[in-house]
């Protein structure tokens, strides 16, 4: 009942929020100079202001500023987010159908660095002078000093071209015959090598992060109780332990996400997997405004998403946190 | 005093440091029978709760280790045991509280949920039965409204009955020897005294063996049976409550009863300065060959500084380590 709260007052601060990066987005893309008007004369090869001012009033663009604001998010409001010229579709269906790709890329890499960190971070916790607390240390410094694209690149040198075990790109093997199953076997298959380099930098991150929150934990009053109650070692670590543990690792993780999507689009372009990031490239530089809008509608949405998220997980892992 | 049900015989626990070996128990040597309750009193980083982390096989590893000695509940050894076996030893046969009854409690469980956890490990019970004994614990150890405050978390509930909650913990499996570190120093004075109550009452009604570890000289008086008294990691004098409280021997054991403050109904109008042992505890890296007390000692001969005494019998089963007292 009092969740149930919390969750809608979250999605109503949610929807304010979107309501201002629309509106922002919109601000900031009006601002800027050159339009739409200028692309396209420019794949004409040219245009005089005639015939730059037709297509202006063809696209709206010649009515007043907040005409042309209200215009979109009457739009928006029936779930039309424009046409793009460049791919000749409406940009809800374009994005839509650009998503899944990238949700699936972003939660697989966040589910992967998620867990493999943390039990990094137990790990090393467990035993701060072993062998893998130096690895954990050691792959945090990697992960956060190395960009994406050169992992990526690696990556790909590694497992495509010395070992080629993994596919070099996409999404799926259209030579591939089968029923959903097999298919999504495939996506699977293609989904490796993007997903661990997306997942790279964020495994550092939460490993450290696991293991400082451990080490604290593992020193706490109520450890040593579980222990005295004859608790076993494992129980007292994944139950007793890391449950306490968990919440700055969640904090940060809900926090990140913006980074992971952003992070997203590199390791798109790099194993040309068909989301949202490499359709934000292709649209960036064909200047087609109504498809980053779009994209930027909806990358913010998932990102309020998971932040509303997080903030459940954590009231669920932590009771002391009130209501409010 | 009958056979004894826990007996701690010449242990000895050595912690590596970089300023070198502290050996932090020095041949350590105690014995609770069923029903009683023993006192180890002491100033802190005498040895006191090394002494209860021991018996529990909870010495922190490395770097501490037991490096000799023997600890027998009702004869089984428990040093060298697995530690899968020594889980099995805590909780169900000894159990144990805390001083911090604020952070003793895991925060993110419920305390029926802590107590029944205990109850399902060493008794096999279902989660139901589990949970039906915690709220029989909870009403043991008189909580009010049992059964709602076994769903409450430790941050809804007072110091006081976080602690109550902690002997719950303990004693839900009915443990032969109920370890208690200093369960009311971090309590009001009035909460103290029903702690103490509680833990009389209850220890009447099962006949647990009760090892008292405080520096309230006054609750050693009031409940313990026999008394020990520790100083840098030994045993320096024991004996019943009663000769070594009205007997003292060892000088150490003198100057902590006499630092007990006393309230006088009609003070003196110049007040005269509490009493106070002089000096402090020393680094246990640093001891000498001879007696560790001896650089605060206001008696000492030359002999103190040479050898440490052996814990001998001066006044029937009274044991006091030192050489100056004595018959």
């Amino acid at each position: 009942m009092n969740l149930l709260r919390i969750l809608l007052t979250r999605i109503g601060y949610g929807l304010i929020l979107l309501l201002a990066v629309l509106v922002l987005n919109f601000t900031l893309i009006s601002i800027a100079p050159g339009d739409i008007a200028d692309s396209i004369a420019g794949d004409m090869g040219g245009a005089d202001a005639e015939v730059i001012e037709e297509i202006r009033a063809r696209y709206g663009l010649d009515q007043p500023f907040l005409t042309q604001l209200w215009r979109y998010m009457s739009g928006v409001f029936r779930f039309d987010l424009g046409y793009s010229y460049f791919f000749n579709t409406p940009v809800t269906e374009l994005v839509l159908e650009r998503l899944p790709a990238t949700l699936l890329l972003v939660i697989s890499s966040q589910i992967l660095a998620i867990v493999t960190g943390t039990w990094l971070g137990v790990m090393a916790a467990r035993n701060p002078n072993g062998l893998l607390n130096t690895i954990v240390t050691f792959l945090s410094l990697f992960g956060f000093a190395a960009p994406v694209f050169w992992t990526g690149i690696l990556l790909i040198i590694a497992f495509v071209s010395v070992f080629p075990i993994f596919p070099v790109g996409g999404m799926q093997d259209v030579t591939v015959e089968g029923g959903f199953f097999v298919k999504a076997l495939d996506v699977l298959y293609h989904l490796v090598l993007p997903m661990v380099t997306l997942a790279s930098i964020y495994l550092a991150l939460y490993s450290r992060l696991a293991r400082a929150s451990m080490q604290e934990v593992l020193g706490a009053d109520y450890v040593r109780t579980a222990r005295a109650k004859g608790v076993p070692e494992r129980t007292v670590l994944y139950k007793h332990a890391l449950r306490n543990a968990l919440g700055p690792v969640i904090t940060v993780a809900g926090l990140q996400f913006a980074s992971v999507i952003s992070g997203a689009v590199v390791v798109e372009a790099v194993f040309s997997w068909p989301g949202l990031g490499t359709l934000a490239l292709q649209s960036i530089l064909a200047r087609d405004t109504p498809t980053i809008m779009g994209i930027l509608f909806f990358s913010s949405l998932v990102v309020i998403v998971f932040n509303i998220l997080t903030d459940i997980a954590l009231r669920l892992v932590d009771p002391r946190i009130k209501a409010g | 005093m009958s056979a004894p049900l826990l007996s701690v015989d010449d242990v000895v626990v050595d912690f590596k440091t970089r300023a070198g070996n502290a050996r932090v128990l020095d041949h350590v040597s105690l014995e609770v029978a069923s029903g009683e309750i023993l006192g180890i009193v002491g100033e802190s980083g005498c040895g006191k709760s090394m002494t209860a982390l021991s018996i529990m096989g909870l010495v922190p590893s490395p770097p501490g280790k037991v490096t000799s000695g023997s600890i027998r509940l009702e004869g089984r050894e428990l040093v060298g045991l697995s530690e899968a076996e020594l889980c099995e030893v805590r909780g169900r046969d000894i159990g144990m509280i805390f001083q911090e009854p604020m952070s003793s409690l895991n925060p993110v469980f419920t305390v029926g949920e802590q107590i029944a956890e205990s109850v399902r490990l060493h008794e096999n019970a279902s989660p139901k039965a589990a949970m039906a004994r915690a709220v029989e614990m909870l009403r043991a150890v008189e909580i009010p409204e049992a059964d709602l405050r076994a769903k409450a978390y430790p941050h809804q509930l007072s110091g006081g009955m976080r602690q109550r909650v902690m002997i719950a913990i303990a004693l839900a499996c009915r443990p032969r020897v109920l370890i208690a570190d200093e369960p009311t120093t971090a309590l009001d004075a009035t909460v103290q005294a029903q702690i103490f109550d509680l833990l009389q009452d209850l220890q009447s009604e099962t006949g647990t063996a009760i090892i008292l570890i405080t520096h309230d000289m006054g609750a050693i008086a009031e409940l313990a049976d026999r008394v020990a008294v520790m100083y840098a990691g030994r045993v320096v004098e024991k004996g019943t409550v009663d000769t070594v409280l009205s007997d003292p021997q060892h000088p150490y054991t003198k100057g902590l009863i006499t630092c007990v403050p006393h309230l006088e109904p009609e003070p003196p109008l110049v007040r005269a300065p509490l009493p106070e042992i002089p000096g402090v505890v020393p680094a246990l890296t640093e001891l000498g060959m001879g007696c560790a007390f001896a650089p605060r000692c206001g008696n000492r001969i030359a002999q103190c500084g040479e050898a440490k005494p052996p814990l001998e019998a001066t006044v029937g089963p009274h044991l006091t380590a030192c050489w100056v007292a004595g018959p």
